[in-house]
């Protein structure tokens, strides 16, 4: 590097930001990729799965090499009610194709980055960005704990807290409404008595996510996925129940480990790590402008999440990888301004992103207002069905029929349900 | 299993300079004092008898929850310095 200036500097080594540095360093550009870290991924954390289309865009058949703990072969729902508990499965026989893998961070984004750099992508760890350099209201480079560094572009993926894109008034602070938080805790388990436990093969894994219980009075939702020889098990919680209900996030965990349904999978596994995680809402409401003169803002940085789907990473890579393919456009036309680097945001409205974040626009405020319904009274009477199905007693079927229509009835299931349903509806509807 | 079980399984380098910072008088105004309730790290304690938010700072997970959930706008909040807080072995 001359003079400490480069063609574009990326800040921030997840799955955004390596996605970004590997499409610009393929193209033959040179790319600076910073992280704070020691080693990279010390101060990553998520819940726990990849997706595998958006990954292999990147990283073709990583799953050969990669340190990918187990493929998702079924995805769980379970509905509690306080001691009891209706379970869905959907199980999948993947056949040698993928739909998702658990991994950790720690093991993952490092070879992901090794990666990077066998492509020839430049990599500084240990490397804090106090903040982007600015001449004449433009960003030339960023000025790190020792250095400062100049570039055409900065590709701003510093994930869900941006310090950097505020900086610049790209983005404003999340409210409480618009965030959770997320603790998760993992045990270890046998391998062997782990597949015995699920029910699950050598290599395959579930995905479960976890509504009511504990959990019933809030905006929140539990999930559970198997590793090679771990569980991971967390509670996301919305900020602003949470500080009205005043408890705290890792109570709300515990009290789910306890449930009578969720117990019985950790019993006598070893506690190994206590981890959290703030994820933004992820609607179209709350992105910011993800381009100015110069930079790009990418990932979580730029709030592209589907807490819905349970996504995040697969849009991080993605949204990294067309703001790589932007970088090279401009590099090549050597011109950095807004108006060249629009094209990221068009590629962003053409993909999967910023149509998914528009059909879930107004979904989780939906989901707020209604979670009585969802977290409760749902699986109450879920239970209830299962309840009447396997109880044989000396009560005439015809009257258990009576009371669950009944209990139906006066629980206002249907009326409660119908907003849901043509809400789900106008979704389903959307272009 | 309570939060100090919690947070020792993860590996901190502590350093000796808060990256978390309040102003004490518009903690000792307010109310609610949310910050203690919602860090996952119980990072935030209320020092009732002296008046004073202590600031366990050497816990901080670096989630960002409490600047965005103090209603006052109090918490400045920073990444450690290099090679400073909280590491995931697992993540």
């Amino acid at each position: 590097m001359e003079n400490n200036k480069i063609e574009v500097i990326v800040v921030g080594a997840g799955p955004a930001g390596v996605s970004a540095a590997i499409t610009i360093a393929r193209a033959g550009r040179k790319v600076l990729l910073v992280d704070r870290a020691d080693n990279v991924g010390d101060k990553n954390m998520f819940g726990g799965c990849i997706y595998a289309k958006q990954t292999a865009e990147i990283f073709p058949k990583f799953w050969e090499t990669a340190p990918i703990e187990r493929s998702i072969t079924e995805h769980k729902i379970f509905m509690l009610t306080d001691y009891d508990s209706s379970q869905f499965a959907y199980r999948y026989a993947s056949k040698g194709s993928y739909k998702a893998f658990t991994v950790f961070r720690s093991k993952w984004d490092r070879w992901c980055v090794e990666q990077a750099q066998k492509e020839g992508v430049y990599y500084a760890p240990k490397t804090l960005v106090k903040e982007l350099l600015l001449e004449n209201g433009k960003v030339v480079g960023i000025k790190t704990q020792y250095e400062t560094y100049y570039s055409d572009i900065v590709i701003i993926a510093d994930g869900v807290n941006s310090l950097l894109a505020k900086q610049i008034g790209l983005r404003k602070e999340y409210k409480d409404s618009n965030v959770t938080v997320n603790v998760k805790e993992v045990y270890r388990l046998p391998k062997q008595r782990l597949e015995d436990r699920f029910n699950i093969d050598s290599e395959d894994g579930i995905a479960a996510k976890i509504l009511g219980g504990p959990l019933k009075d809030m905006f929140a939702m539990g999930f559970m996925y198997t590793n090679k020889d771990t569980i991971s098990i967390g509670v996301g919680v919305s900020l602003d129940e949470l500080k009205k209900a005043k408890v705290k996030p890792y109570e709300l965990l515990d009290d789910l480990k306890e449930h009578p349904s969720i117990a019985p999978y950790l019993k006598d596994a070893e506690f190994v790590e206590y981890s959290s995680h703030m994820i933004s809402e992820g609607s179209i409401d709350t992105i910011p402008k993800v381009y100015d003169n110069r930079v790009m803002v990418v990932g979580d940085a730029a709030g592209f999440v589907n807490n819905i789907h349970f996504e995040g990473t697969n849009l991080a890579t993605l949204s990294g990888k067309l703001a790589g393919e932007t970088a090279v456009f401009a590099l090549e036309k050597g011109d950095f301004s807004a108006s060249t680097l629009s094209l990221y945001y068009k590629k962003l409205q053409k993909s999967i992103i910023i149509k998914d974040l528009r059909t879930h626009s107004n979904t989780i405020p939906v989901l707020k207002k209604n979670i009585k319904t969802i977290s409760s009274l749902y699986p109450e009477l879920a239970c209830e069905f299962f309840n009447i199905l396997h109880s044989a007693d000396e009560v005439p079927k015809s009257a258990k029929y009576r009371r669950f229509v009944s209990k139906v009835l006066r629980s206002g299931a249907i009326p409660k349900t119908i907003p849901l349903g043509i809400f789900a509806m106008e979704k389903c509807l959307k272009k | 299993m309570n939060i100090n079980e919690k947070l020792a399984s993860l590996k901190y380098n502590k350093g000796t300079e808060s990256h978390l910072t309040v102003d004490n008088d518009v903690c000792i105004r307010c109310k609610e004092k949310f910050c203690t309730y919602i860090c996952p790290a119980d990072v935030y304690e209320w020092n009732e008898e002296k008046c004073i938010m202590t600031i366990r700072y050497e816990n901080c997970l670096e989630c960002g929850a409490c600047k965005i959930a103090c209603e006052r706008n109090n918490i400045i909040w920073k990444y450690p310095n290099v090679e400073y807080g909280v590491k995931f072995k697992k993540g």
